[in-house]
């Protein structure tokens, strides 16, 4: 096969690749739609949710939309994380991992 | 068509000829490709999901300020909101955060009241009883808890204080329940020391959608402490911390895109001896320069689409079905808890049509001008150098 010939398939290979990939991305969006949007929405109605559980390590990043005004992400233009801090400040290293495991026992019995 | 293929033949074969250095360049287009798009599908699959799902989320969020920061709030306030006119509903909503050293995790508690039925996204039930829990997946696999077993924390008069799991929230919702513990209200207060008469803050449901900002106002006049949260400022938020989120992680890559112009440009204007002597060969032998530019339009194009197709299928791979690795590492920030990202893949074709013009056109560009250069000289001092 000439090289010309060998990069036209190649391409549409490729090509066939990414439209196969579009077409399953949409097909998850209907499936979404259908069954886990809904459900979702069920979710944040009756729980009254405002923010996404995405990051949990302060205030402000768990619930941005509920965050003091001097905040990042509020009305301050400004106000958004340029904090120096954080780009000197790394996070702290992953603790010991103790566990404590404490069982009911049942009624009756003595230990 | 069959002398365009004659050609494009023979840009193949002069790339095969520098296989190396071809091999090298698709393979720096693809990852730029790759990183870009990742995080722009990212960030838009992200902002798309906050917008229609927090289209459920209250009409108005309703604070009270006490020296520049968040406090909890009278209930006192719950029975003037309700004389507003427009105000259907007024919800108090309690909640608060949990720094649970065992895990280092942080918990976000909330508090339900009357244990309203058929969530489908929660395996077993809310809580109905004081000593009733229902968890997130995150705090399920932090604390290595399921359904039935007792989840012990330690309350604000620093007392342990058990709890029976009745239900887990499932994986699907980890996006809104991950780190979330929910107790029956009265167990919440209890466990927190709350005052009777006070509430975290108030959720407001307002018949028309078109006077919520009015009733914000009225809340506003009647209580100058207040500070009511609107229901667009939810949705603002998001559109602002995914941009940035975006913005930030775009700086990064686009290191790497300067990188790759670097490399583009290089290689674009500094014609090696070798392939000027091909234009000079290419020339004497009969090719006009039309001929000599097509043909680098070609190799241009050959190495451009290579690397944007594989860089775009390598992105929608990365982010949507391996749940973005290598992003998460950034975006996680100092999260102990963070979820998998189990994203629907809402995706933005324009913004794919920008990426391929901002990539490929450059490419074709910075390769097909210099050679022009080389292509309008005389052959016999091209060949001469």
């Amino acid at each position: 096969m000439s090289g010309g010939r060998w990069f036209l398939l190649q391409s549409g290979l490729l090509l066939a690749l990414l439209v196969l990939l579009l077409l399953l991305c949409s097909q998850r969006v209907d499936h979404a739609k259908d069954k886990l949007l809904p459900a979702r929405l069920q979710l944040v109605r009756t729980l009254h949710l405002t923010d996404f559980a995405l990051w949990s390590e302060a205030r402000y990043t768990r619930h941005p939309s509920q965050a003091d005004w001097f905040a990042p992400f509020q009305d301050f233009p400004s106000s958004f994380e340029h904090f120096p801090a954080g780009s000197l400040m790394g996070p702290l290293p992953a603790r010991p991992a103790t566990r404590i495991e404490i069982h009911r026992q049942p009624s009756g019995t003595t230990p | 068509m069959m002398r365009q293929l004659k050609i494009l033949d023979f840009a193949i074969a002069s790339l095969r000829r520098r296989k190396g250095k071809s091999l090298s360049i698709v393979v720096v287009f693809a990852f730029t490709v790759a990183a870009l798009s990742s995080v722009l599908l990212l960030t838009h699959a992200l902002r798309r999901e906050a917008t229609q799902l927090l289209a459920g989320a209250p009409d108005l969020v309703v604070q009270r300020v006490v020296a520049g920061r968040h406090d909890l709030i009278p209930m006192d306030y719950q029975t003037d909101i309700e004389k507003i006119p427009g105000v259907r509903r007024v919800t108090p909503r309690l909640w608060g955060y949990y720094y649970d050293s065992l895990t280092g995790a942080n918990f976000t508690l909330l508090g339900v009241s009357g244990a309203p039925d058929g969530l489908t996204m929660l395996a077993g039930r809310l809580p109905a009883g004081p000593n009733e829990c229902a968890i997130g997946s995150g705090v399920a696999e932090a604390r290595a808890i399921t359904t039935e077993d007792e989840l012990y924390l330690i309350s604000q008069d620093n007392l342990g204080v058990g709890f029976t799991v009745v239900g887990v929230f499932s994986a699907n919702s980890t996006l809104l329940t991950h780190d979330l513990i929910i107790l029956e209200k009265q167990a919440l207060q209890k466990f927190f020391a709350f005052p009777p008469d006070r509430t975290t803050d108030l959720a407001v449901e307002v018949y028309n959608p078109q006077e919520v900002d009015m009733v914000a106002q009225k809340i506003k006049r009647i209580h100058p402490d207040a500070r009511p949260i609107t229901h667009g400022e939810i949705v603002r938020t998001y559109d602002a911390v995914f941009n940035w989120r975006s913005g930030m992680l775009l700086s990064i890559f686009s290191v790497a895109l300067v990188a790759f112009c670097i490399l583009a440009w290089d290689k674009a204007t500094g014609l090696s001896a070798e392939e000027r002597r091909e234009i000079g060969i290419l020339k004497a032998l009969g090719w006009d320069t039309g001929d000599v530019l097509l043909l680098k339009f070609w190799e241009g194009t050959v190495i451009a689409l290579t690397a944007f197709l594989l860089g775009i299928t390598a992105a929608l791979l990365h982010v949507f079905w391996l749940g973005a690795p290598l992003l998460v590492m950034v975006v996680k920030g100092w999260s102990v808890l963070f979820p998998q990202f189990q994203l629907v893949p809402y995706i933005d074709l324009q913004q794919l049509f920008i990426l391929a013009f901002m990539t490929i056109v450059p490419y074709l560009v910075s390769t097909v001008v210099p050679c022009w250069r080389a292509a309008v000289t005389d052959p016999d001092s091209v060949m001469r150098g």
